[in-house]
């Protein structure tokens, strides 16, 4: 897995809530075997004119913001499917952290297995970064997991929650099948408790 | 310390727990499908891994796949690449797989139930959020991304962050004409699409002591519509009536031991919920939505909500939610559904295409025609259900009405497999999702229980199906 540590870019905002993971990547684009390729069909239904065109209103098309690293996105992002081929289409886009005041479970799990770090933040700070980005698209801010900080151009650092273990895993870039392994002797253990 | 079901069967499967970590879960059942599975068995190949316990893993095709007769080969390449995939991946580690071939093949969600997989007390997987389905059985079932897919198929484990429990009692006697799909919907316009977040559900009550077990499926099924990680009933003697003599069900000597460790899962009469909220089982009407997500539900007879009757500060991301989903469900605020003309109706995906759902449906539009507007299509979740339908008659009722009777599958619940709506068009849907461009882009949802369905099957509009009982 990638690692996560520092990051400073400037935002994309998407202020819509309660984005479900078919929007993330529509269904018919499920059909892959492989991971790759998926950033092109990212939000496919919002982006693309039926005639397969850009939609010049949508954020993702916005020359202004193209380039940003971290989508900023409305309340409860992700809910839906379990499928990974939606953090899959984001980082494949380029994202590398999704802001939000809360993010749906499973896709926060996935997120977390695939370099892409959700954050949390309350509804007054997620108000004034949209304000703030809506005003100016080159305004950016600083992301700096190892102290869980998110560090505003004023001055401001906001702290945001992750699990220390998810922390440890992207700081590292560890991922959590090696982790598991490790433990092979509690598992055949347990095994045998089984049978 | 008095437990809840949830925390006995959590307990009960931790191999370790390490501090500041998540726990390492054991899974008893894992189930796959073509769609999330390729990239974990390509993970397994890279690192040179095998399946830890084949025998834990089954797997099925229901998402891709045709609905049309099985022997017409599948015309979308990549659909057909996904189902090529499926067989070789299986075949290479060793994994029993129902494929189109099989009596038992289906929506993965039908047939773990069917086939007594799903046991109570288990932990059960599947890197699909309908997971929360085997719920109905006292398990712990959830679904899972395709990196967990990989973890669970080389080490039947999974680390998982322990989450919240949530009862929600339903009490009192349900209405006729109302079903388990109007439960669980009411619940979710109730506390809306991230009301459960970070929690488990434990469905009790005496309505939903009352339910068969394929009403407990569709209850728990929805229940990560509400956000929940998972949901679950108790198991008590429907359960045991249904899983005894299923295929996989404990047998003979085996019997007797397991229900009795059955019975010690319900939990503790004194056990403390994070959360509870009761809902009255005689106060829920048929329920219906009008807009892009599950929790946009409101009774059948009453009106679209208006957003100008949205204000202040807080409730402003709101009123721009139901504008957009407004504007995209082409519907007029404060107006009423009923009357409101369909172009298709779905009867299928794992909520509801069971037995009991066909013959919910059949029971409205037996003897009558549906309407020449409108397109009805009609998806048994399984081929045993297909066949049990078959010999019940129900297919002979559907197709004498006009409706089409299909294979089974997921087909216009997700739309993948070429059963789509196309831009523009109206679906009263017995499925559960009725996100933007879920049944096929630009293709507009209405989620209802199978009586409804059926009524709008035979009138080609929104109706109020007590009208016709
Ligand atoms: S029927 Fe629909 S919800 Fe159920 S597994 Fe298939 S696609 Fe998913």
């Amino acid at each position: 897995m990638a690692k996560f540590t520092y990051l400073k870019s400037r935002l994309m905002p998407l202020k819509i809530n309660d984005i479900d993971t078919d929007q993330i990547i529509p269904a018919r684009f499920l059909k892959a075997i492989d991971k790759n390729g998926m950033g092109a069909n990212l939000f496919a239904d919002w982006r693309y004119e039926s005639d397969g065109n850009p939609n010049k209103e949508f954020v993702l098309n916005k020359t202004q913001y193209s380039g940003a690293k971290i989508l900023l996105a409305g309340d409860n992002f992700g809910c839906g499917s379990s499928r990974e081929h939606a953090p899959w289409a984001l980082t494949g886009f380029g994202f590398s952290a999704v802001i939000s005041t809360s993010f749906a479970d499973i896709f926060k799990n996935n997120a977390l297995k695939n370099g892409l770090l959700p954050i949390i933040v309350d509804p007054i700070v997620h108000k004034a970064i949209f304000t703030m980005v809506e005003n100016d698209p080159n305004y950016e801010v600083e992301i700096d997991l190892a102290s869980q900080l998110l560090k505003l151009p004023d001055g401001k650092n906001i702290s945001f929650p992750i699990n220390e273990f998810s922390k440890t895993c992207l700081l590292n870039g560890v991922d959590e099948l090696g982790y598991i392994m490790g433990f092979e002797k509690e598992i055949s253990d347990f095994e045998t408790r089984l049978n | 310390m008095p437990k809840t079901m949830f925390e006995k069967v959590w307990d009960a499967h931790i191999v370790t727990q390490q501090p500041n970590s998540p726990a390492i879960l054991y899974i008893d059942l894992h189930l796959i499908h073509e769609v999330t599975s390729p990239q974990a068995f390509t993970g397994l190949r890279q690192r040179g891994l095998k399946v830890r316990r084949p025998e834990r893993t089954i797997a099925t095709m229901d998402h891709s796949i045709s609905t049309h007769d099985p022997k017409i080969p599948i015309s979308d390449p990549l659909a057909a690449a996904q189902i090529k995939q499926i067989e070789l991946n299986t075949s290479e580690f060793g994994i029993r797989l129902y494929n189109m071939e099989s009596e038992h093949r289906g929506i993965v969600h039908v047939i773990g139930p069917e086939m007594g997989y799903t046991q109570p007390g288990m932990t059960i997987v599947c890197g699909d959020s309908h997971t929360a389905t085997h719920g109905a059985f006292g398990s712990l079932a959830f679904g899972i991304g395709t990196s967990e897919v990989e973890h669970v198929l080389a080490t039947q484990c999974l680390l998982q962050t322990k989450p919240k429990t949530f009862e929600v009692k339903v009490e009192g006697k349900i209405s006729k004409g109302v079903t388990a799909k109007d439960i669980i919907l009411a619940l979710i316009a109730r506390i809306g699409v991230g009301g459960g977040t970070g929690h488990v559900f434990e469905f009790t009550g005496s309505a939903i002591r009352d339910l068969s077990m394929e009403e407990r499926m569709t209850i728990c099924n929805m229940s990560i519509e509400a956000g929940a990680r998972a949901g679950m009933v108790a198991p008590d003697e429907v359960t045991f009536a249904y899983l005894k003599d299923r295929e996989n069900s404990p047998k003979g000597k085996d019997w007797d031991p397991k229900v009795e460790y059955w019975k010690s899962l319900p939990s503790d009469p004194d056990a403390a919920f994070d959360k509870t909220i009761t809902l009255d089982a005689f106060s829920i009407e048929p329920m219906i939505t009008y807009g892009t997500n599950p929790g946009m539900g409101i009774k059948i007879t009453e009106c679209v909500p208006d957003p100008a009757n949205f204000s202040g500060e807080e409730i402003m991301n709101q009123k721009i939610a139901l504008e957009k989903s407004l504007t995209y469900m082409g519907l007029e605020p404060g107006k009423p559904l009923i009357g409101k003309k369909v172009d298709v109706v779905f009867i299928g995906s794992c909520t509801n295409s069971r037995i009991s759902d066909l013959r919910l449906a059949a029971s409205i539009i037996n003897g009558k025609k549906v309407s020449l507007d409108t397109l009805v299509l009609v998806v048994p979740g399984s081929q045993a259900v297909k066949t049990q339908a078959e010999k019940e008659g129900l297919d002979q009722i559907f197709k004498n009405a006009g409706a089409e009777w299909r294979e089974p599958g997921c087909s216009m619940c997700i739309a993948m497999n070429g059963d789509q709506l196309q831009p523009g068009q109206y679906a009263v849907s017995t499925s559960n999702r009725n996100f933007e461009g879920r049944q096929g882009k630009g293709g507009r949802t209405f989620l209802v229980s199978p009586l409804t369905a059926a009524a709008a099957a035979v009138t080609g509009q929104i109706t109020d199906v007590r009208t016709m009982l």
